[in-house]
């Protein structure tokens, strides 16, 4: 049998390393906390700060593909907004976002029921809204402010939108109290703080992969285009905590503090490998050139 | 029959994860085929979608309730309709009608937009007083935004070649894209990590029921 | 011609709405509405589009007989069943045209169409991406290493960022004492990110918005014309 390269065998052992680092502490978790960000609390706060029965929007801009970050602030959120007595209405830019939505309700009922059997019930109609997927990011947000009724007709059950009692008090989007996107790219956050704030003054605050999180924060100011921002998977963790619950977003920073130190221990290696390659190439040249 | 469905769910669920990660190892026909199931899935999702949540609510089911009351939908249709005949290599020029409509009126809102929200509000974010704050902690980190924001649009702008006094401002430019690069790789990390965790979990728990 | 017409619509529909944004009378808003459902419905179209070329590139490869062309028919079977149990039976709460299927769901548990979002496309989907933690641990072996002022100053923000994001750093600077607590990593990974970050981030944007500007007016004038493809 032929031996792989070394650069092969290599790149396997590291493969091999990461699942180690990542896989034991999902086994053996090690009990770490974590610690809130002032971006997190402000996302907190602006829900925390408003009456019940307001209506409010939350947007599921992502697919599967970022499911283990986004999933988890979706049903903190939900938690958060039902808990004050909020009245949800999800929408989507992605198509996949209505099915996120519905797996995200379905699982905070059934976590809040886990806990307290007699816990209230949040019916589909009075609680909460699936309004569905609408192509055209900025664009179709802009109509939103104009008529929320010409963009979403029907809700994803095939109701009329003059017929859902929740939606009565809603005839645009400036009759909305937040927006939360939770988004993965584009469109996404980004055509929210555009289109819903910067046009219509609605407070925005959103959750986005740790990917897309930096490049968010210029917008978390003192215009407050951004009522705060929830970054990847501590992010998630962040608003658990607030909660007080430790969800599938707590329990994945055990294995992603390992990850990261196994990944800096990889810069490290790396570096060194290639200080000692230069070191013994010069070494090789002054050899040579006597 | 229901529960034994859910069991063969994660037994199917499972199949395909590790079909995908197979990958890692070498490209193999389990990885092929579960790559061409994922792209086959996803556009028919997308088109399912399509369907019910934007071509029924707001064309079909509008034209078949009150025709005679929303007769001007009767134009997107028949532009949507141009659009489709892109895939005849010969009508493709009709397509460019629609195309362009969408263009004109996407250029156009996304220019005002954008020069609102990430031009005049972000130089309006910038003019703060940075010793309007009683930490040094903040009035460092305001100066570090206002000197950094405009050596790094000082940078993006002037793309001559720049000598003596004038490259001073770029080079601090630079040092800050850096610091900023240095952060989005550290949370791009973060956010891969994240995905692969998702996955391990799911089979570590959903699959072998080795946690509770 | 036919490249001239399609650009003048493009200047009026951007004309429009320009106007329209400075000009909130009538019948500036009302054009505007009718411009964004018309924009919906015709996106609703370009997305049948790309599902039809997808659709006719991979029966043709089957057809041909190209190589690997058992896998495209692998797609192909699955776009047919996951096409067929949505329009059936619809999906979530949305009935098909056989209504909301509750013969099937007390079997399944689920809608057909749910079934296989949750049981194939999820882990599909997310699969495929957490394939970048691999990578990205490959790559940090191999490609990232320090050469100049520069990239030393990267790879330092990128491990105290690192470590600041992860549940060890209360634990690694507890230690320092309250008067220096911006140094607790905690901290100094907050600070990174609302000053420097920030800084850059926003010259990124502000540079980037005049550009789309610069790229919005070239379309409406109708001096950027690539969107219309190639040919006469």
């Amino acid at each position: 049998m032929k031996m792989p390269e070394r650069s092969v065998v290599e790149r396997r052992i590291v493969f091999l390393l990461l699942v180690l680092a990542v896989a034991l502490p999902i086994l053996f978790p090690l009990g770490l906390k974590t610690q809130s960000t002032p971006l997190t609390e402000q996302v907190y706060g602006l829900v925390e700060s408003l009456p019940e029965g307001v209506p409010v929007i939350i947007s599921f801009d992502y697919d599967p593909s970022t499911i283990t970050e986004l999933q988890p602030m979706a049903e903190a959120v939900i938690e958060h907004a039902w808990k004050k007595g909020h009245k949800v209405i999800a929408t989507a830019m992605w198509p996949q976002g209505p099915q996120m939505a519905e797996i995200a309700f379905k699982d905070v009922q059934a976590r809040m029921e886990r806990k307290d059997a007699a816990a209230k019930k949040h019916p589909y109609g009075e609680d909460y809204i699936n309004l569905g997927y609408k192509p055209g990011g900025l664009v179709t947000i802009q109509g939103m402010g104009r008529s929320m009724k010409a963009i979403f007709p029907t809700d994803i059950t095939g109701q009329k939108y003059d017929e859902i009692p929740l939606l009565k008090p809603v005839r645009t989007l400036k009759d909305i109290r937040y927006v939360i996107s939770l988004s993965a790219g584009d469109p996404g956050l980004r055509d929210w703080i555009m289109t819903a704030n910067g046009k219509f003054n609605v407070p925005v605050a959103g959750g986005t992969t740790a990917v897309s999180a930096p490049g968010f924060l210029p917008y978390v100011n003192d215009q407050k285009q951004l009522y705060g921002l929830m970054g990847g998977l501590k992010g998630a963790a962040e608003y658990e905590l607030l909660l007080g619950y430790e969800g599938t977003a707590s329990l994945g920073m055990n294995p992603q503090s390992v990850a990261h130190i196994l990944i800096l221990a990889f810069i490290l290696f790396g570096n060194i490998r290639a200080w000692k390659k230069r070191k013994a190439d010069r070494l090789a040249l002054e050899a040579k050139n006597g | 029959m229901a529960d034994l469905m859910t069991t063969l769910g994660i037994w199917l669920a499972a199949f395909f994860t590790l079909s995908i990660f197979s990958f890692l190892y070498k490209d193999n026909p389990f990885y092929k085929f579960a790559e061409q199931v994922f792209v086959g899935l996803s556009a028919a999702y997308w088109l399912v979608y399509t369907i019910y949540n934007i071509l029924i609510p707001n064309l079909f089911s509008k034209l078949l309730t009150d025709f005679s009351g929303n007769l001007v939908l009767l134009i997107p249709m028949l532009l949507g309709i141009m659009m489709l005949l892109r895939m005849f290599p010969k009508l493709q020029w009709i397509s460019r009608y629609p195309l362009a409509l969408m263009v004109g009126t996407s250029a156009a809102m996304s220019m005002l937009l954008s020069f609102k929200s990430d031009f005049l509000e972000q130089m309006a974010a910038t003019m703060i007083n940075p010793f309007k704050f009683t930490s040094a902690v903040d009035v460092v980190g305001t100066i570090m935004v206002i000197v950094g924001t405009l050596c790094g649009v000082f940078f993006f702008y002037f793309s001559k070649k720049q000598e003596g006094l004038y490259k001073v401002p770029s080079k601090i430019g630079i040092w800050f894209l850096m610091v900023s690069f240095g952060a989005s790789f550290g949370y791009t990390v973060m956010a891969r990590i994240s995905l692969l965790i998702g996955r391990l979990d799911f089979l570590l728990r959903d699959w072998l029921h080795l946690i509770k | 011609m036919k490249r001239n017409l399609p650009l003048i619509v493009a200047f009026i529909s951007g004309v429009v709405i320009l106007v329209g944004g400075f000009i909130p009378r009538d019948p500036f808003p009302r054009i505007e509405s009718t411009l964004i459902e018309w924009f919906m419905i015709i996106s609703g179209f370009a997305i049948l589009l790309g599902q039809a070329s997808l659709l006719r590139m991979n029966v043709a490869r089957v057809a041909e007989k190209a190589p690997n062309w058992q896998y495209y028919l692998a797609g192909l079977i699955s776009f047919g069943l996951m096409l067929a149990f949505g329009l059936l039976w619809g999906m979530e709460k949305t009935p098909g045209l056989l209504g909301q299927g509750q013969g099937i769901v007390d079997k399944l548990g689920t809608k057909p169409f749910d079934y296989l979002f949750e049981n194939a496309f999820i882990p599909l989907s997310a699969t495929m991406f957490s394939l970048l933690a691999f990578y990205i641990a490959s790559a940090a072996y191999r490609a990232f290493i320090i050469r100049t002022f520069e990239s030393n100053l990267l790879m330092i923000t990128a491990v105290i960022v690192m470590l600041g994001r992860t549940s060890f750093a209360p634990v690694l600077t507890g230690w320092i004492p309250d008067q220096l607590s911006w140094l607790r990593l905690p901290e100094l990974t907050n600070f990174i990110m609302q000053y420097p970050n920030t800084a850059a981030q926003r010259a990124i944007l502000i540079s980037a918005a005049l550009g789309i500007v610069g790229a919005s007016l070239r379309i409406i004038l109708g001096i950027e014309r690539s969107y219309l493809g190639g040919g006469k």
